[in-house]
């Protein structure tokens, strides 16, 4: 191989006069987290409420919640990405058009937004798969106490349904975070887009990718031990993983 | 709202669009997918295989990969295959490999990842007896799994194969980030040649979009044909 290794690359200053390629992809690192928890808060929210209305009785809720569903699963993320950047300024009335092309940080508005809604449509399949796995006789058990169906989702079912679906959660939250990578075709300067670019500077294309890689890795180990711990507080005695 | 879009630029761009783009689209999906579904078989058998250092090295394989964006594995890929194949063929400089190759050897490594928990969930569903029975009629461990095991895990899982297929069509559009001329590359490429990108991004939506819905309902019927089976 005539590859010439550098690992001291990472303390070399890079272009831009913004600190050394480490400062780079910390920074790239940085925008990643950032990027996925709000894109994170988004699924949870129109996740939730999609699968909340996918359960209910009522045959034209559901249908609603099922299009949402097959809306966004069915769609490459780059291209619902392309739609949101490229395509919805230009459909809408041209004032807002304007408006929105001129948001500073428009890359990462989008990549949160179109990835938080393309992860809710995920989201919403597993709490509809959460609630969908109590025994009928709780909803039953809400309603003859008198509680309304609003108030059976709240305190009956709800707390029981997030609680089985933690889990999956965990693994979607963890697409979340990788999902945001595909921001890079927008312009986002997240984790592996810094890499991208410490490779076009640098030429050290191995060292960046390996900094990249490491950096992911790290970021998973402590998602899954937090939501680990947070499995374990939130248990109920007696049921799954309680004790 | 319409107005000031040219609707005709599809109607060009049709044979570029299908006849390339769609044609390479279609080419890696089906080709990783079967790729994919082989290593990925390997890869489920090494880790029940009960050799602690095979399956150990195929227990980190799978979660390396799992943890990565495919937009960072693409990257990796991209760069790496020419050395691996200097490597492979002892040539003096970084053999150049052609964007489908490349592509393919991408998305292989990647599936293979997927397929195997996918494998490794329907082998496990396979009761104890199967094996044990196999071994009774004096099957050697390869036999019981060419003949016993692996057909029953394979029909099994049939519908989550064919949704992790969906999904990987879906994923291939990402080769965008390494100017590779897929479906969605192409539509890009005569977007911004023509100045049409909300046109072309549209129609290139409505494809994905169409091809995918068809996919899963198919698969949703096959799952309850499967059922029926059973």
């Amino acid at each position: 191989m005539n590859y010439h290794w550098n690992w001291r690359i990472f303390w070399e200053p890079a272009p831009g006069g913004t600190g050394t390629y480490l400062n780079m992809l910390l920074s790239g690192l940085l925008l990643t987290i950032e990027t996925a928890i709000f894109a994170w808060i988004i699924a949870l929210v129109f996740g939730s409420i999609v699968g909340i209305v996918r359960t209910l009785s009522s045959k034209a809720a559901s249908r609603t919640g099922f299009l949402y569903v097959e809306f966004f699963r069915n769609m490459p993320l780059l291209v619902q990405l392309f739609l949101w950047f490229f395509v919805l300024p230009e459909l809408l009335p041209q004032a807002w058009g304007l408006w929105l092309k001129q948001i500073p940080d428009a890359p990462f508005y989008t990549t949160a937004v179109g990835v938080g809604l393309f992860m809710s449509a995920r989201v919403a399949e597993q709490l509809r798969a959460g609630i969908g796995s109590l025994p009928r006789g709780q909803m039953f058990a809400a309603t003859a106490l008198g509680l309304t169906t609003a108030q059976s989702y709240r305190y009956v079912l709800l707390p029981m349904a997030f609680r089985i679906i933690m889990p999956p959660l965990t693994s979607e939250f963890l697409n979340t975070i990788k999902n945001t990578s595909v921001g890079i075709t927008i312009g986002l300067v997240e984790l592996t887009g810094a890499a991208r670019s410490m490779q076009e500077f640098s030429f050290q294309v191995f060292e960046a990718f390996t900094a990249a890689t490491v950096l992911y890795l790290l970021v998973n180990i402590v998602v899954v031990i937090a939501m680990r711990l947070l499995e374990r507080r939130l248990a109920v005695p007696g049921y799954i993983t309680g004790k | 709202m319409f107005a000031n879009f040219d609707f005709d630029v599809i109607r060009r761009s049709l044979g570029y669009l299908f006849l390339d783009g769609m044609t390479f689209t279609l080419m890696l999906t089906g080709l990783a997918g079967l790729g994919g579904l082989i290593f990925g078989t390997l890869i489920a058998l090494m880790r029940l295989s009960g050799l602690r250092l095979l399956g150990r090295i195929a227990g980190l394989y799978v979660d390396l990969i799992r943890s990565l964006p495919l937009v960072l594995v693409i990257f990796w890929f991209y760069f790496l295959v020419p050395y691996i194949g200097q490597w492979l063929t002892g040539a003096s400089r970084p053999v150049r490999v052609g964007a489908f190759v490349s592509s393919l050897i991408t998305f292989i490594m990647f599936e293979a990842a997927y397929f195997s928990e996918i494998m490794r969930a329907g082998i496990q569903s396979i009761s104890k007896g199967q094996p044990a029975a196999a071994q009774a009629l004096g099957l050697t461990y390869s036999q019981t799994m060419r003949y016993v095991v692996l057909p029953q895990a394979f029909r099994n899982m049939l519908p989550v194969l064919l949704t992790q297929t969906i999904v990987l069509f879906q994923d291939t559009s990402l080769v965008y980030v390494v100017s590779i001329p897929d479906f969605l590359g192409a539509a890009s490429e005569v977007a911004h040649r023509d100045g049409r990108l909300v046109e072309m991004y549209l129609f290139a939506a409505a494809v994905y979009f169409v091809i995918s819905c068809a996919a899963s309902f198919g698969v949703r019927r096959l799952q309850t044909h499967l059922a029926f089976v059973h």
